[in-house]
């Protein structure tokens, strides 16, 4: 134990560089994949069938490959077509397409949970296709997205871990590189869960709140 | 003001409307009363473009009513509707519900759209309960809200579709005062109810439909107390002396 404390005090500074990319892929990642899915989810509830099923195939291709393997096809394959994106860019790229099928899905259900009633009464006062969503479905529609959007923010936060992959020194690679210098496995690798786990609980902590937000109308 | 010309609709092989031939005048109160099923809400939800209709014509003031064409706002705008099951938007406080329309759709200023949702809300008795939500509201009041809500549009016509179905029974006469309220004022009212006392003291004319036609239509006091049709006959005497 006392081991590990020593470990610690010398490892930490190293391991938070690695945790300031950990959030920058995230966070990053998050933004695309929710301007995304809200575009495929948009795209699928426009009522215009070339759109929705754009949108469905283009879910279901993204759903059906492997993030490991969109991040590799970014990152080696995309140099082939003349397209040089660096570890960073790819990272944020190939996580934010991955999870927008994800959170396609999300916003979809929330967006068809809506009373039929709603849309009708918005149409009855003359709004729009663009005004409804606006003004009377997107609003509600938050409150019933918002657990399971907290959810993939969590699951993102882990499978950023993936950026390594491609060589994005974030927590996890940076964790291996110390242990395969100092062969202190346990120490450090202890100390990289821990410090996942430490990111994790504030977000679990806000899907508590959104779930218990929701659950009172 | 409204007229339908042999208005033909299906739901897939159903059949609901079977040539509806009817008109509304300025300032008219007319009751669309029949059993369950027989096309009465359709006719409404018609009319406004909710539903779209197969044969026949639909126009409101001269203008032809197409849910697919852009004209189908400006109807919507001079025909409002109110719900049997309310619809008021539950995010939204009763005076934002009440202000909703005008504010975004026809884009008035604020300050005068807020004045009038107050005023409106003061007419429908409900004054003080402007920053209430709708799930703080008795279903009473939020049809109230809903009429108010119509209203703001200051629309042309406004169409109620079963707006007392939904209600506790002890609800249903604030509800129906203020309908009542609204047609002594000139309102032009199409009203799909089972209130045949509604109907009776305040409609001018009662279509009754049966099976996606017009069985009978008149005076509301000559179809209500002398039905000339069997079925018109059968369905008074249930509705009436239900036991």
């Amino acid at each position: 134990m006392k081991g590990f404390w020593r470990d610690a005090v010398e490892f930490f500074p190293i391991l938070l560089n690695g945790v300031a990319l950990t959030i920058i892929v995230t966070i990053g990642s998050l933004l695309l994949s929710t301007v995304l899915g809200l575009v495929w989810a948009m795209m699928r509830v426009s009522g215009i069938r070339a759109l929705s099923m754009l949108s469905a195939s283009l879910i279901n291709v993204i759903r059906g490959i492997p993030i490991i393997v969109l991040l590799f096809y970014l990152y080696f394959v995309m140099p082939d077509l003349g397209v040089t994106l660096s570890a960073l860019q790819a990272a944020i790229l190939g996580l934010g397409i991955a999870y927008s099928a994800y959170q396609a899905e999300n916003f979809r259900a929330g967006i068809e949970a809506i009373d039929k009633g709603q849309i009708e009464a918005a149409q009855s006062i003359g709004m729009g296709w663009w005004l409804t969503m606006r003004r009377v479905v997107l609003p509600q529609a938050v409150r019933i997205v918002l657990p399971p959007y907290g959810n993939v923010m969590i699951m993102m936060l882990k499978d950023s871990s993936q950026a390594s992959t491609i060589t994005v020194a974030e927590l996890a690679l940076q964790g291996k590189l110390i242990a395969s210098s100092t062969f202190k496995n346990t120490s450090v690798f202890t100390l990289v869960a821990l410090m996942y786990l430490t990111m994790s609980i504030p977000l679990i902590l806000l899907v508590r709140h959104f779930e218990k937000r929701a659950g009172k109308r | 003001m409204i007229e339908l010309s042999d208005v033909h609709k299906s739901f897939g092989k159903v059949e609901v409307l079977k040539g509806i031939t009817a008109s509304v005048e300025k300032g008219e109160v007319v009751c669309i009363i029949g059993p369950s099923g027989s096309g009465k809400s359709t006719i409404l939800r018609c009319i406004n473009g909710l539903e779209s209709y197969d044969r026949g014509e639909i126009s409101v003031e001269g203008l032809k009513v197409d849910r697919d064409a852009p004209s189908i706002v400006n109807i919507r705008t001079q025909v409002s509707m109110v719900f049997q099951r309310f619809n008021l938007f539950p995010h939204r406080t009763a005076l934002e519900n009440v202000i909703e329309g005008p504010l975004f759709v026809k884009k008035e200023p604020r300050a005068q759209v807020l004045e009038r949702g107050r005023a409106l809300l003061a007419q429908v008795g409900l004054a003080e309960k402007a920053d209430a939500h709708p799930p703080q509201l008795s279903g009473g009041q939020q049809q109230r809200v809903a009429i108010a809500r119509a209203l703001a549009m200051q629309p042309k016509a406004i169409l109620f579709d079963e707006p007392t179905s939904a209600l506790d029974p002890e609800l249903v006469g604030d509800v129906l005062g203020v309908m009542r309220k609204l047609a002594d004022d000139g309102m032009t009212m199409v009203v799909v109810t089972h209130e045949m006392g509604f109907a009776r003291d305040v409609a001018d004319r009662v279509l009754f439909i049966d099976g996606g036609v017009i069985v009978e239509q008149g005076p509301a006091k000559s179809v209500l107390n002398q039905p000339q049709h069997a079925r018109t006959q059968d369905f008074l005497r249930r509705v009436l002396h239900p036991l």
